[in-house]
């Protein structure tokens, strides 16, 4: 199996902080793989690495066939990278920022235009607009199509959907479903964690190291502890309440609901509805549910 | 206008040239309320929570925040009201006591106060041994749990919440509600933005904008029931996206 990204024990380290500390992963060719973790997960500086922009400490790693510290120069040829924070040229029209970075990897507008079409028909009614004076979906909707000017082999993203409100997060989604149909090999980082259905393959990262790696179904397939939704007319009162339970483990709200585990495991159902009901809840409902992406991610973070 | 209102708006507008960023709209808010403030990038979220602040007077319409006028008491909203975005936060170079004794002395704490809160939230947060520490070494979920305790340090009335648990970790995002119910259960009103729609659900009500407008405000549970969904992200999908849903 020839890997896009192949990555070995690569460590970095800031001062006494290990951002990066052991990570090994590999993704396929035309994959869509992401990195799911909060700030300060080391998902920036992983990437940030993957794109020759740091050196690791130690370890290694391979990108579209490129060794990241020997051959940096071919690999920032053929990878796209959009950064999380906007980095285009604020003074620069939406035009002028796409043809810079045209000429600066050798090629044109043109040559790779069906490529971009879909997102660029957005942007073309702002064409002369300065970068800086777009509003945030038309920035997001730019600097992908600029990382992608290139036709790269590898477009990595980094949180190009933090602080995007659900509906145009699904359209960025979207997209780059269309860029994986051309046969474009995508690395995402995200701190959502319900865009890891959109994936994939997913790593969940935390603090520096992968807490797990695979599947979705297979990850949140190794949860094994029994777990119940549990809802009341009053949730902050009923999350007190059973927080103040000898054999409660876990009490996490989840919408309209809260998820509890307990150290026992199974519970008899119906005493739990009798003893909430005596604590004031006469509308306390609970069942059985299958874990989600969160569940296990929580559960991970807990060494559990 | 009520006094029995946190805030009170009445057809609020603010229009930049020709482009009316919010238009008109009318809301109130009750003491104690966690009130979520919802919308699609670009619906006007910031611009009505600035003129909701004091940050930016109003084209027209009226306002009161905390009893006082949108227009011509700025001054005594910044001084009366709390804010936190994950954006604003705490000076990275300074340690835990000295941004607690900062944030104390912007808002008009006296020595003594400054004192007594520092140790308080020092207590309340179980941070002891990181009371000298530089802001810039804690873990993010303590850094955002501090900066809300300091948003609030001089005991507001009404707290604006920008969203503050942007790319926090699961467990943080949680513990994170459990401080915002307890300052609700403390008669702090609480008026938050969010992308997660999980946390909407935590509301007691909310206040759905889509283009400049409050297209729909209720509790949670009735809004669902309004739109015949199951769930706050599908009422979303629904009202920021009315052509594909």
């Amino acid at each position: 199996m020839e890997y896009a990204v192949e990555v070995k024990s690569v460590t970095k380290s800031f001062g006494e902080t290990k951002a990066v500390d052991d990570v090994s992963f590999s993704v396929e060719k035309g994959e869509l793989f992401g990195f799911i973790g909060p700030d300060g997960a080391g998902k920036t500086t992983l990437f940030r690495m993957l794109t020759t922009l740091l050196l690791p400490d130690s370890g290694s790693a391979v990108v579209d066939g490129f060794d990241i510290v020997k051959d940096y120069k071919k690999i920032r040829g053929a990878v796209g990278y959009m950064p999380g924070r906007f980095s285009l040229y604020q003074d620069l029209s939406v035009e002028e920022n796409l043809k810079f970075f045209a000429r600066v990897f050798g090629t044109t507008i043109e040559e790779n235009y069906d490529l971009i079409k879909d997102i660029y028909v957005m942007l073309e009614p702002f064409n002369k607009r300065r970068a800086g004076q777009l509003s945030g979906g038309m920035k997001q909707k730019l600097a992908l199509s600029c990382a992608l000017i290139h036709r790269p082999d590898v477009l990595f993203l980094d949180e190009p959907t933090t602080g995007v409100d659900p509906v145009s997060r699904n359209e960025f989604w979207d997209m780059l479903g269309k860029l994986k149909s051309e046969g474009i090999t995508i690395v995402v980082s995200t701190p959502y964690m319900d865009e890891a259905s959109k994936c994939d393959r997913i790593a969940l990262m935390q603090k520096g190291k992968i807490l797990d790696i695979g599947f979705l179904r297979d990850i949140v397939g190794k949860y094994d502890r029994e777990l119940y939704a549990m809802k009341s007319s009053n949730m902050h009162r009923l999350i007190l309440d059973l927080r103040a339970e000898e054999n409660t483990d876990t009490v996490f709200s989840f919408g309209d609901f809260l998820h509890y585990t307990d150290k026992r495991g199974v519970i008899d159902k119906v005493q739990m509805k009798n003893e909430m009901v005596l604590k004031g809840h006469a509308d306390f409902s609970v069942n059985e549910i299958s874990p989600g992406i969160e569940d296990s991610f929580m559960s991970l973070m807990n060494g559990k | 206008m009520e006094d029995r209102y946190i805030i009170s708006a009445k057809d609020l507008t603010k229009k930049f040239g020709s482009f009316t960023a919010v238009d008109k709209i009318s809301f109130e808010v009750e003491p104690g309320e966690i009130f979520g403030f919802l919308g699609a990038n670009g619906a006007g979220k910031t611009t009505a929570m600035r003129m909701l602040c004091g940050l930016s007077i109003p084209t027209s319409g009226k306002a009161t925040v905390a009893g006082f006028d949108v227009y011509k008491q700025t001054e005594s909203i910044k001084k009366n009201i709390g804010y936190m975005s994950q954006k604003f936060s705490l000076y990275e170079d300074l340690t835990v006591k000295e941004n607690i004794g900062f944030y104390g002395g912007v808002y008009g704490l006296s020595k003594q106060q400054r004192k007594e809160k520092t140790e308080f939230l020092i207590d309340l947060l179980k941070i002891q041994d990181a009371r000298n520490k530089l802001i810039k070494e804690l873990p993010l979920g303590w850094k955002q749990k501090l900066a809300f305790s300091i948003a609030i340090i001089h005991e507001p009335k009404i707290v604006f919440l920008d969203e503050p648990t942007g790319g926090v970790d699961p467990i943080t995002r949680r513990q994170f509600w459990d401080m915002i119910y307890e300052a609700a259960d403390r008669q702090v009103t609480v008026f938050v933005t969010t992308h997660y729609m999980d946390e909407a659900e935590y509301c007691g009500r909310i206040s759905m904008m889509v283009d400049g407008r409050i297209a729909a405000l209720d509790t949670p549970a009735k809004l669902k029931e309004q739109f015949g969904v199951g769930t706050m992200h599908e009422v979303f999908v629904k009202l920021a996206r009315p052509q594909s849903a």
